[in-house]
């Protein structure tokens, strides 16, 4: 069971990443007005993996004067790190790979190793411009890991819970068939008062960025924050490609620079999956039931049916997809921030807002039992 | 001028507000990536109507047209061509190698009526070479040398850029110079027994 699990996320997740990366050449080229690749398949879509098959027939290169052990493992520090965070997502209502109760906070210290990979690859490569990127990468990612860890925090108090599987539930129609949540009740925007219970109508009203609209702009803080932890634009100053060359990886080549690669478009989806689960419904369909027309229950399926599964990952995936072309979206559109002003952000916008919203997120709580 | 426009706008909304704009921006051209430039002529009179769409040129498969008189590629029409050496001495970069053989028989005129009296067992143009200045085709007599408006001839041998003109086969060229060899003999051996008998008379 643990080895069927490891194969279809690892699975899973290389699909995603490249569909994400043949994605990305497309959205670029057509928002450039380019055609992007044509050649390679159909609408060049084999091109991402012919590049990656290209990739493993090169030369690995290690450099003279590099630091041998560390140049080595960094790469798959970095990779098993992104990887290890797929564990604990659960892919429909009766499927994850790995069940644990302390999911959100697992994940956040999983994820947080990640820098120790990319200052391991810079240090090691004893090359200046990685060593910058690496510095700059550390510095933005430990800055940002404190704005989305307190969004994430304001999700946990709403959830009273941190486990994915349990705070998935609670976003739909199926929240009663959880155990220990067979008494809870949701109710319309999480005010008690109004007196409106969404317990059965599930899809949009359920979803966490409804049940306590304030997480709406933790959601934003998160996405904006998890930008920065994935080193994408307009954060991507650690890889500046015009400044730096590609930062902390500009010596690796071959199978490592094909590991970085992957880890990296990895890690977007990872935090675009953690954004869809914590905010925007999980599993859960976006489609509430009016009386009669019960689309929830329809587009849901009941726990531990085939149905199920196939919905729960088709709704998972979906709108993980949504979310990654706002990314792609946002590299571009917008031009690279300055180091002072990313900081700025970080420190000076989004983290006293993240603060903010902690303290209204438990007042909000209160509200909703 | 619009003085608005240059003030220097930093408030919160005024921030949100051209982020959402340049996200349209590009949305827009996302969204019309359906459409398509069409490979038209610039005297087409859509040519600058078309301002929506992916522009770039899937070259070998679709191609933009050029004028009917393009000047490209060189041509020879041999036929035409009375071995003058015109074109080879004005080439700046001495692209063309000529080689001329006297012709011992009456070999035609050109279309245009001028007289045919040497061969060209050589007539090469480096086309990696040329520059394509056109000199050559101005100064030719015959108006045998002209440009045509093919663009695209890459070769995977440098040696196949260098194109051969002549009509000659080599064995054919080296008939017509021992042909020439022997009237010059001829015509050698003749005057030396003009001048013997001149001798003898004198
Ligand atoms: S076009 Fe110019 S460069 Fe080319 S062969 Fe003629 S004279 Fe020479
Ligand atoms: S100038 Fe014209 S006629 Fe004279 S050799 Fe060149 S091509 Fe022939």
């Amino acid at each position: 069971m643990a080895l069927l699990a490891f194969v279809l996320t690892i699975s899973l997740m290389l699909l995603i990443v490249i569909v994400v990366v043949y994605a990305e050449r497309k959205v670029a080229a057509f928002m450039q007005d380019r055609l992007g690749p044509t050649e390679a398949g159909p609408y060049g879509t084999l091109q991402p993996l012919l590049d990656v098959l290209k990739l493993l027939q090169k030369e690995d290169i290690i450099p003279a004067a590099a630091d041998k052990k560390m140049f080595a493992v960094a790469p798959i520090l970095i990779f098993a790190a992104v990887f290890a965070g797929f564990a604990v997502i659960p892919l429909s209502p009766s499927l994850v790979p790995a069940g644990v109760g302390i999911g959100v906070f697992y994940l956040l210290a999983i994820i947080s190793l990640d820098v120790i990979g990319l200052l391991m690859a810079g240090w090691g490569s004893n090359n200046k411009y990685a060593m910058l990127g690496a510095m700059r990468s550390v510095a933005q990612i430990v800055s940002y890991e404190i704005p989305a860890g307190l969004a994430l925090l304001s999700v946990v108090m709403i959830c009273q819970s941190l486990d994915f599987q349990e705070i998935s539930y609670q976003q739909g129609v199926l929240m009663n068939l959880f155990p220990g949540l067979e008494q809870e009740q949701n109710w319309l925007f999480g005010l008690k008062a109004l007196g409106f219970e969404t317990t059965t109508v599930g899809g949009l009203t359920t979803w966490n960025i409804f049940r306590a609209p304030i997480l709406l702009v933790a959601f934003v803080i998160y996405f904006i924050a998890s930008l920065a932890e994935c080193n994408r634009a307009p954060f991507d100053i650690p890889e500046a490609e015009s400044e730096l060359v590609a930062g902390f990886h500009v010596e690796y080549s071959g199978f490592r620079f094909a590991t970085f690669f992957l880890a990296e478009y990895a890690m977007m989806v990872l935090v675009c999956l953690v954004a869809v689960i914590l905010f925007l419904g999980s599993w859960n369909t976006p489609l509430p039931n009016f009386g009669p027309l019960a689309l929830a229950n329809w587009t849901t399926g009941t726990p531990g049916g085939m149905a199920s599964v196939l919905w729960g990952g088709f709704w998972l995936i979906s709108k993980t997809l949504v979310l990654l072309f706002v990314q792609l979206w946002a590299r571009w559109t917008y031009p690279r921030l300055r180091v002072d002003q990313l900081m700025h952000l970080c420190w000076k916008v989004l983290t006293p807002i993240a603060i903010g919203l902690v303290l209204l997120a438990g007042i909000w709580r209160l509200l909703m039992v | 001028m619009d003085k608005s426009v240059v003030k220097h706008k930093v408030g919160f909304w005024d921030v949100v507000k051209s982020l959402v704009s340049g996200a349209k921006l590009t949305l827009q051209h996302f969204l019309h990536a359906d459409k398509r430039r069409k490979p038209m002529y610039i005297s087409d009179e859509n040519y600058f109507e078309q301002q929506e769409g992916l522009v770039t040129l899937t070259y070998p498969y679709e191609a933009l047209p050029v004028p009917d008189k393009g000047r490209y590629r060189l041509h020879n029409e041999i036929d035409d061509c009375i071995v003058c050496d015109l074109c080879a001495k004005i080439c700046p970069v001495n692209c063309i190698t000529i080689e001329s053989v006297k012709a011992t028989e009456d070999i035609g005129v050109t279309s245009d009526g001028t007289k045919k009296r040497l061969y060209a067992p050589t007539f090469d143009i480096d086309m990696a070479k040329c520059c394509y200045c056109g000199l050559c085709t101005t100064v030719c007599p015959t108006d045998c040398l002209t440009m045509t408006p093919v663009y695209d001839f890459p070769e995977v041998d440098i040696k196949n850029m260098v194109y051969h003109f002549t009509d000659l086969t080599p064995e054919q060229a080296d008939e017509k110079k021992q042909l020439l060899e022997k009237q010059q003999e001829e015509m050698a051996a003749a005057k030396a027994a003009a001048l013997a008998a001149r001798k003898q008379q004198g």
